[in-house]
């Protein structure tokens, strides 16, 4: 065994990770679950991001900017998402997807 | 097996525990407590790739404001989403197994790339991550745009969320 941590480890367990977040957001009736669900897969992806960054490209920030625009971008969907979720308790006093099925409230 | 290795694993194991438990677990608020260990674990292997500074983001932005959030969402509808109903869909297996069978293709199919198994560099020791990030950012030969784009898009996210926010009060003038 080599004397560091392989390139893999990190893989397989992001791999698990996104996985884990993707069964969540299909498989959870409760829509702040789904939003759950989608921040373990972002997260699976930035620790893909800065591993491939740490061990292949390391001096060469460009992955550091790709995590930061993926952060960004998960902090605006949340809020959004969950502001969106709100609304439609306030509206229609549901929060499962499956009943959430009408554009118009 | 060095001491990094044993960590590693630790973190990973817990982590990966924690994301079982916030998909499985019953009452919601649990689950939301348990994505922020997940969260959290994150942090830590972030700061095991050398890059402190998402560690550091990913406890500011994560923990401190997505998850509790998400606490929040959840206390605000607490009435409907009781912790005794199913919070599963009826075919909840159907994507168990599709995820394993993603799981298992997904390693397969890393395991032929010849870089499975690059060893850890080392980075050089002069090297400031944090600093050539910061003029990364605001160079415009580099990452100038989309780091504003980035910024517009939160403008954009702050503003929906206050329009979805202040709806009913808008509804009674």
């Amino acid at each position: 065994m080599s004397p560091t941590i392989p390139l893999s480890w990190y893989l397989v367990f992001a791999a698990a990770l996104f996985c884990l977040g993707l069964f969540g957001m299909l498989a959870r009736k409760n829509m702040v679950a789904i939003l759950m669900g989608v921040e373990l897969m972002l997260n699976a992806v930035n620790i893909n991001l800065i591993a491939f960054w740490r061990y292949l490209y390391a001096p060469d920030l460009t992955g550091w900017a790709f995590v930061a625009i993926v952060f960004t971008a998960a902090a605006a969907e949340t809020a959004v998402g969950l502001a969106l979720i709100i609304s439609i308790y306030r509206r229609r006093k549901i929060v499962v997807a499956e009943e959430a099925n009408t554009l118009k409230g | 097996m060095t001491p990094m290795h044993i960590v590693f694993l630790i973190v990973a194991a817990v982590t990966l525990f924690a994301a079982g438990m916030v998909v499985t677990t019953r009452p919601l608020m649990h689950s939301a407590l348990w994505l922020i260990l997940t969260l959290g674990g994150v942090a830590v292997l972030f700061a095991m790739l050398d890059a402190s500074f998402f560690a550091v983001v990913q406890v500011l932005v994560y923990i401190g404001a997505i998850a509790i959030l998400v606490i929040f969402a959840i206390m605000l509808t607490r009435h409907i989403a009781e912790d005794t109903s199913p919070q599963h869909n009826k075919g909840w297996w159907l994507p168990l197994v599709g995820m394993v069978v993603l799981f298992v293709g997904i390693v397969v199919g890393l395991s032929q790339w010849s870089g499975f198994e690059t060893p850890l560099p080392v980075l050089p020791a002069e090297a400031n991550n944090l600093v050539l990030f910061g003029q990364a950012l605001t160079s415009p030969d580099s990452y100038v745009i989309p780091f504003e784009v980035a910024s517009i898009l939160l403008l954009a996210a702050l503003m929906g969320a206050i329009y979805l926010g202040t709806e009913g009060k808008r509804g009674k003038k």
